[in-house]
């Protein structure tokens, strides 16, 4: 290779090299702020703040949703398969919140622990299959009657 | 294997060579993105959650998939215009950066849509989201600055450089639905692994973005063939071609 384009070529990779490692670290710094929600075991050890509004997510708890009869209330508990926290919603919750499925509220975090919902979005996973491959692998794992009548209450 | 490349500086070598791998961009380019999102759309099954509305995937995807391939390609090319100083690297960024702008705008135009009725939002300010949008403002600014500048030289610098130091936010936009939290879910085709859906699924899924990827080429060589008539408008055998 020609000494002058070699030249080049070092500049250009030691400049690529300092911008990523400096992007990289700037990114590293602003971890907590990329985050988009607190999950719940950041939530148990207390490092999201009381009283401000945040967002929390994780996993909705198999048979833990609580419908108010007569109103829109809805308490539910999210886990992350080490901590959970219950949480309380007054609204219209999205089409895919189930048990077994994901959300992120957005909300405040109560002193007693229980985090209020402002809002619920839900948050699926990247599997994708026919609705029979589903239904198949329920019967598998054994707990479709249970989930399903829960499901049908929770539709209802 | 040099002198491939040193060809490659020809504008006029490389004027006849686009036209005539076009058309075999363009045929297989539309027949397998046609088929792969006739198949996706209409006769893949529904999702056992979602039902029928991640069928916007094989919109999606694709759109995405591109956006991203074709700004690494312009970097390459970037690279290759600070090293080597070759007119057609130049000419390759500044055809292809409006394909770029636009996938990038349906990508993001499409995820929005596919929002609403599964997250429940048309927009949040996710990791994979914000990284995305940061990816359609830097081909807004490399087509802006390649227009601000007057002289055809400078002008293919600073683009590129531009281009290179954007190229830190592919891998941001890759990962982040792994480094952080994000409402967006991490992927679902991977080099490495077993895709997370059945074949009937994801075979039109890489149908259309194999169809896509091959149309860009398509796309990429018949802007390229019309800005070297630009700039070669005063050379003889564009005048040739022209009468």
């Amino acid at each position: 290779m020609h000494p002058v384009r070699k030249r080049r070529l070092t500049i250009v990779i030691f400049l690529l090299a300092g911008l990523g490692i400096a992007v990289g670290l700037t990114v590293y710094a602003f971890r907590q702020n990329i985050n988009l929600f607190y999950d719940p075991t950041a939530i148990a050890a207390g490092e999201a703040p009381h009283d401000i509004v945040i967002r929390a997510g994780g996993m909705v708890e198999d048979n833990s949703v609580e419908r108010e009869p007569n109103s829109l209330k809805v308490r539910f508990k999210v886990t992350d398969f080490k901590s959970t926290v219950l949480m309380e919603y007054d609204g219209i919750l999205p089409d895919l919140f189930a048990e077994g499925q994901g959300v992120v509220a957005t909300g405040r975090l109560r002193d007693d622990g229980v985090f209020v919902a402002d809002e619920v979005l839900a948050k699926h996973d990247e599997n994708y299959m026919p609705p029979e491959v589903a239904k198949s692998l329920k019967k598998k794992t054994g707990d479709d009657a249970a989930a399903d009548a829960v499901k049908t209450v929770v539709t209802e | 294997m040099w002198q491939f490349f040193h060809k490659l500086g020809s504008p006029k070598w490389f004027y006849g060579i686009a036209g005539r791998l076009m058309p075999w961009f363009l045929v297989p380019g539309l027949l397998l993105l046609l088929t792969g999102i006739v198949w996706g759309l209409a006769f893949a099954p529904p999702d056992y959650l979602q039902g029928n509305s991640y069928r916007i995937i094989y919109i999606h995807v694709p759109t995405a998939f591109l956006a991203q391939a074709c700004y690494v390609m312009m970097a390459a090319a970037g690279l290759v215009t600070l090293v080597w100083r070759l007119k057609l690297a130049d000419v390759f960024v500044k055809a292809v950066a409006p394909v770029g702008a636009v996938v990038t705008f349906l990508a993001l135009f499409t995820g929005s849509v596919w929002g609403k009725p599964t997250w429940g939002t048309w927009w949040i300010w996710d990791a994979r989201l914000t990284s995305m949008l940061i990816l359609l403002f830097l081909y807004f600014g490399v087509i802006a600055l390649g227009n601000a500048i007057a002289d055809e030289k400078s002008a293919a610098r600073a683009v590129a450089v531009l281009v290179l130091v954007g190229v830190v936010n592919i891998p941001i936009i890759k990962y982040s639905v792994e480094w952080w939290n994000t409402l967006h879910q991490p992927a679902t085709l991977k080099l490495t692994e077993k895709p997370s859906m059945p074949p009937e699924m994801w075979v039109p899924l890489v149908l259309s973005i194999v169809g896509l990827y091959l149309l860009f080429g398509w796309l990429a060589c018949l802007r390229m063939q019309t800005e070297i008539l630009h700039r070669e408008r005063r050379a003889r055998w564009v005048r040739e071609l022209v009468e």
